[in-house]
C-alpha cells in the first residue's frame, strides 16, 4: 500500500492504495466515482475512458503509480451541470439503450472535439473505434458527435 | 370507447391509503431529459403522497410517481411503461417522476413472470394492465370530484391532470382530489381510450434515464455500494465438463493484502429440483473475498484448485410446470467433435415434425432440387456489464440488488438454497447494462447469497470480463439443410427442412415457408451437451431467419424471380389458400412488411454501385423485413445503409423503437460478420474482446432508415424481430457484391481483430 495525491476533476485527493492499482478501481472502490465503467480490464472496450491531462486513456490499465501530476477527468467532472455540448446532443439524440458504455463513448468523443472541431466522419469512426456498444447505438452517437461539433 | 373489466386484476390494485411523502427520496432530476435540457425545470415535490394502486401515487400537488413494473436493460420500459400509464391517467407528462418498482407478486401479479424482462414480452403483456392502472386511478379521481361537487362522475371531464364538470363550472387538480380518491371503491369496470386519442402514446419521449447515464450517476448493479460491502470474485472451473475437488493454497490465498476469505460454493442442494433457468455448469466454484475489485482480482488469479470431470447425469427440470428430463454428458466437448456429430445425425433419420403433402414424390420427380447447407457456431452475449450481483443477508432476511431479467425464476432457488422464505427475499431490480437473454439466468444472484450469508457481510459479487465470456449461457450452435423441388417449370413445389443443433434444435416447423408450399418437410434432432446455453435475442429465430431467408434467396434466383416478388407469391398462396392447419404466423401482417420494406428502399430502383440483399421473418409475435445496402471498399464488405420496416401494432415510444430496431441491426450484423465461440477441450476459446471481435463504429451502417406499419393493433413486441432477419439481409447483400453465397456464420470469420 502506497498513498497518492492525485487531482480529479479538478479536486485533490489522496488514496492509500497498492501502487498497481488501476486508475478505474481507484475510481469506483476508493472515490465513488462510478461514472467510470468496467468492460473487459485490457483496453479493447473504451468502457473506463477518461482523461488524462486532457487525453483519452483506458483507466483500466492504467496503474496509479504511473499518473504523476497529470491531471484526470472522469465523466463526472465533465461539465459543472451535465451541460457540455456532447451531453446535451446525446440527449436530444436520445442515443444510449442500455446506456453501459456510454460515459466511456461520451470520454473518448469530448477528447476528439477538443483536437477537432469538426470531425469528418472518417475522423469520428477512428477516434471511436476503440469503445464497443453491444447495443448497436453507433449511428446515433455519430449523430450526436456531430450535432455537438456544430 | 371500451369498457374492459377490472375485476380479474383487482388484486393488483392494492387498496391503499396515505403515505408518508416528506422523507421519500425521489429521483426527479430526470426531468431534464423531457425538455431542452437549457430549461432545466425541478419538479416541487408535494407534502403527501396518495398511493392509488400498484403502478402509481399521486401528491397533493399533481406530481405523479409511476413505477415501471419490469427491470430495465436498454429496450426503452422504464420510460414506455409509464408512457401507458400516463397516457389513461390524462396527465401532462411533465409532471410524471418515474420509479422502478420494487419486485412483488403481489402488487405486480404474472406469478414468475410479473416482472420479467425478455422475449419482446414486456409491452405486450403490460399493455393491459398499464392501461387499467392509469383508467382506473382517473375512473376513482373523476368519482372523488364527483362527490365532493355533487355532480354525476360521468360528466366530469380530465385533461393533463385537471377534472372539470363544465355544467357546474367546477375545476381541480388531480392532486387536490388524491386523498378522496384513495377512499373511492376500486372500480368494476373502466373506460380505455380509442387509439386516436392518445396524445402520449406515439409521441416520442425521452429515455426518463437520459439525463443521469450521460453523466455517469450510479445506476448499474456493478455501481451498487454500501457501508461494510466486501468484494467477491469466483474462479470456475477451466472447461465444461469440469468441477471443483479441492483448492490447494487457501492459506495463501488468505494471507494476501485486503483478503478476507477464500472458500469453496455449491450453488444448489442435492435434492434441489432446478428450473427452466436454473441452467448453470458450474455448481460449485472457488469464492474470493476481499476489501477492494483490484486486492480480489490480484488474489484470484493465485488462486490454485483440483478440478475434476463431472459424472454423467440425468436430472428432471422444472419447466414452468411440466418435467423435462436433461442428460448431461461428463466428455470434455470440442467445436470439431460438435461438427461431426451433426453430420452423423444429419445424414440419419430424425424427428418429424411436420410433413405435408407428399414430399418424397415431389422430390423424386422434380426436374431440379436445390440443397444448401447453413451452420452458425456458439455466440457469447457479451453484455457491456458483466455479470455481478449484491446480496446482504441477515439471519433470515436477504436483500438482493443487481442486473436480472427474471426475479421472479431466481427467488424459488435462493429460497430453497438458504433455507429462507421467499417472503423474506427483497430484490431491487437495478439497470443493467445489456442483457440479450444472458441475465435471465440470474445463478451469480444465488453466489452473490451464498457468500453473502457465509461471511456475514453485505457483498458485491463481480464477474471480470474473462468469467463473464467463459462462464457463459451461449446461443447453441446449430445446423440446417434446406432442400426445393422445382418443377420442368421451373416452379416451386416442395420444401424440405433439416435442421439440428447442440444442445436444441433451431426448427420452428410450422413457420413460414410451411404452409405456402403444397409438399413440405420437416425434421429435427438434437445432441446432448454440458456446455451451458440459453435466449440470445430468440437463438433458434435467429440462426434460422438467416439460413431460410438466404436459402429463399437462392431459390428465387433459380427460377428467375425477383425476391421480393417470389416471397410475396409465396405469402399470398399461404393467405389466400394455406397449406395445413398449424401455420403461426399471418400471412397479410408478413406481406405487408415486405412491401413496406420494398417501397421505403425503393427497391425498383436499381443502383449498380449498390449491391443489395433483402430478408424478412416473423418471430416473437411481430414481423420485420430488412433491405440491406452493401459496397466493397478494399475487399471488406460496407453497410451503406439498412432500410428496416416492422410491424409490432401501436408503437408506444417511437424514438425509441428506432433506436432499439436499429440496435437489433447493427448486433446482427456484427453477429452475422463476426460473432463466434468455439471449444477445445471443453475450454471456451476466447475469454476477452482482444479475441471475441464485436461489431464496431466503423462497420455499423452507415445509414439505418425504420419504418412502422401503422395497423392499431395492440402492441406484439419489438426487442427480438428486427433481429434475425438482418442475418439473411447481410449474407444476400454479400453475394450481391462478391458472387459468393455466405452459408457458414460468421461470414467475416478470417477478418482481422482491430483493438
Amino acid at each position: 500500500m502506497a498513498k497518492f495525491s492525485l487531482t480529479i476533476n479538478k479536486k485533490n485527493v489522496e488514496v492509500d492504495v497498492d501502487p498497481s492499482t488501476p486508475i478505474l478501481w481507484v475510481l469506483r472502490d476508493h472515490l465513488n466515482l462510478v461514472g467510470t465503467k468496467y468492460g473487459c480490464g485490457i483496453a479493447q472496450c473504451g468502457a473506463c475512458t477518461i482523461h488524462l491531462d486532457g487525453n483519452a486513456m483506458r483507466s483500466c490499465i492504467l496503474p496509479i503509480d504511473k499518473v504523476g501530476n497529470q491531471k484526470i477527468t472522469t465523466i463526472e467532472g465533465l461539465s459543472n451541470h451535465g451541460d457540455h455540448p456532447l451531453q446535451k446532443a446525446w440527449i436530444e439524440h436520445d442515443v444510449p439503450q442500455c446506456g453501459y458504455c456510454q460515459s466511456g463513448q461520451i470520454m473518448s468523443a469530448a477528447a476528439l472535439l477538443k483536437e477537432n472541431k469538426t470531425p469528418s466522419d472518417e475522423d469520428i469512426d477512428i477516434a471511436m473505434n476503440g469503445n464497443i456498444c453491444r447495443c448497436g447505438t453507433y449511428t446515433r452517437i455519430k449523430a450526436a458527435i456531430k450535432t455537438a461539433a456544430k | 370507447m371500451a369498457l374492459i373489466k377490472t375485476s380479474v386484476n383487482r388484486r393488483s390494485f392494492l387498496k391503499s391509503s396515505a403515505l408518508a411523502g416528506g422523507g421519500l427520496m425521489l429521483g426527479f432530476s430526470w426531468l431534464a431529459s423531457c425538455k431542452p435540457v437549457t430549461e432545466e425545470e425541478i419538479l416541487t415535490l408535494p407534502e403527501e403522497w396518495f398511493a392509488i394502486n400498484s403502478y402509481l401515487k399521486i401528491g397533493d400537488n399533481g406530481v405523479v410517481t409511476i413505477f415501471s413494473p419490469n427491470p430495465e436493460f436498454g429496450q426503452n420500459v422504464k420510460t414506455s411503461m409509464p408512457m401507458i400509464v400516463a397516457e389513461e391517467l390524462d396527465i401532462d407528462w411533465k409532471k410524471v417522476i418515474v420509479e422502478q418498482a420494487v419486485y412483488s407478486q403481489e402488487k405486480f401479479p404474472g406469478g414468475a413472470f410479473g416482472q420479467f424482462s425478455g422475449g419482446s414480452q414486456g409491452i405486450r403483456t403490460k399493455w393491459q394492465p398499464l392501461r387499467m392502472a392509469g383508467a382506473t386511478a382517473k375512473q376513482m379521481l373523476k368519482e372523488a370530484a364527483a362527490q365532493t361537487w355533487n355532480v354525476p362522475s360521468e360528466e366530469i371531464t380530465t385533461e393533463n391532470g385537471v377534472l372539470t364538470h363544465e355544467a357546474s363550472g367546477n375545476t381541480a387538480g388531480y392532486g387536490e382530489m388524491a386523498s378522496a380518491a384513495v377512499q373511492i371503491p376500486v372500480p368494476e369496470e373502466v373506460k380505455l381510450k380509442e387509439a386516436e386519442e392518445f396524445t402520449i402514446i406515439g409521441h416520442s419521449k425521452n429515455n426518463v434515464d437520459g439525463k443521469q447515464i450521460v453523466t455517469g450517476k450510479p445506476m448499474f448493479g456493478i455501481d451498487y455500494q454500501k457501508e461494510g460491502m466486501l468484494i467477491a470474485m469466483a474462479v470456475h472451473p477451466p472447461a465444461f465438463g469440469m468441477t471443483l475437488e479441492t483448492i490447494n493454497n487457501a492459506d495463501a490465498i488468505k494471507s494476501m493484502s485486503g483478503i478476507v476469505d477464500v472458500f469453496p460454493v455449491k450453488i444448489y442442494k442435492e435434492t434441489y429440483k432446478r428450473g427452466y433457468f436454473d441452467t448453470n455448469s458450474f455448481p460449485e466454484m472457488v469464492v474470493v473475498v476481499g476489501q477492494s475489485t483490484w486486492q480480489v482480482m490480484q488474489a484470484k488469479k493465485e488462486v490454485e484448485a483440483s478440478w475434476k470431470p463431472i459424472t454423467p447425469s440425468t436430472q428432471t427440470v422444472n419447466q414452468f410446470g411440466r418435467d423435462v428430463i436433461v442428460h448431461t454428458p461428463a466428455e470434455l466437448e470440442n467445436t470439431e467433435t460438435h461438427n461431426s456429430q451433426i453430420d452423423e445425425l444429419m445424414a440419419k433419420p430424425m424427428k418429424e415434425a411436420r410433413r405435408d403433402g407428399d414430399p418424397d414424390t415431389a422430390f423424386k420427380n422434380a426436374a431440379k432440387v436445390i440443397e444448401r447447407t447453413y451452420s452458425a457456431p456458439y455466440l457469447a452475449h457479451n453484455c457491456m456489464e458483466p455479470m455481478n450481483a449484491f446480496a446482504h443477508v441477515e439471519g433470515d432476511q436477504v436483500w438482493l440488488a443487481g442486473p436480472l431479467q427474471a426475479p421472479g425464476v431466481i427467488e424459488p432457488t435462493i429460497s430453497d438454497r438458504l433455507d429462507i422464505p421467499i417472503e423474506n427475499i427483497e430484490f431491487e431490480m437495478t439497470r443493467m447494462g445489456g442483457g440479450f437473454g444472458r441475465r435471465a439466468y440470474s445463478h451469480y444472484m444465488v453466489e452473490a447469497a451464498i457468500i453473502s450469508q457465509k461471511v456475514n457481510a453485505p457483498v458485491k459479487l463481480v464477474y471480470t470480463r474473462e468469467d463473464d465470456m467463459t462462464n457463459g449461457i451461449y446461443r447453441p450452435t446449430y445446423k440446417a439443410i434446406f432442400r426445393a423441388a422445382l418443377d420442368e417449370n421451373n416452379a416451386l413445389t416442395a420444401i424440405h427442412i433439416k435442421a439440428g443443433g447442440v444442445p436444441e434444435s433451431p426448427l420452428f416447423a410450422n413457420r413460414f415457408p410451411a404452409g405456402s408450399v403444397d409438399n413440405y418437410l420437416a425434421e429435427e434432432f438434437a445432441i446432448d451437451s454440458n456446455i451451458s446455453t440459453g435466449a440470445f435475442r430468440a437463438p433458434r429465430s435467429n440462426f434460422m431467419a438467416g439460413a431460410e431467408q438466404s436459402f429463399l434467396d437462392e431459390v428465387a434466383e433459380e427460377m428467375g424471380k425477383d425476391p421480393i416478388e417470389f416471397r410475396l407469391d409465396l405469402l399470398k398462396r399461404a393467405e389466400e389458400n394455406p397449406v395445413g392447419e398449424s401455420n403461426d404466423y399471418d400471412a397479410k401482417r408478413y406481406a405487408k412488411v415486405l412491401k413496406l420494406v420494398r417501397d421505403k428502399s425503393e427497391w425498383a430502383t436499381s443502383n449498380p454501385s449498390i449491391s443489395r440483399g433483402v430478408s424478412a421473418y416473423f418471430c416473437h409475435n411481430s414481423y420485420a423485413a430488412h433491405v440491406l445496402d452493401m459496397t466493397m471498399e478494399e475487399g471488406r464488405p460496407v453497410v451503406q445503409k439498412v432500410t428496416c420496416a416492422i410491424d409490432c401494432g401501436i408503437v408506444v415510444n417511437p424514438d425509441a423503437a428506432t433506436n432499439m430496431a436499429e440496435g437489433g441491426i447493427v448486433d446482427g450484423i456484427g453477429n452475422a460478420f463476426f460473432g463466434e465461440m468455439t471449444f477445445k477441450d471443453g475450454v471456451p476459446q476466447k475469454n476477452n474482446f482482444h479475441q471475441y471481435r464485436m461489431i464496431r463504429m466503423s462497420e455499423a451502417p452507415k445509414e439505418i432508415s425504420v419504418h412502422f406499419v401503422d395497423n392499431g393493433i395492440d402492441p406484439t413486441g419489438l426487442g427480438e424481430p428486427p433481429f434475425p432477419p438482418i442475418f439473411g439481409a447481410v449474407a444476400n447483400a454479400m453475394y450481391k457484391a462478391t458472387g459468393e453465397r455466405q452459408y457458414n456464420q460468421p461470414f467475416l470469420k478470417n477478418s482481422k481483430i482491430l483493438g
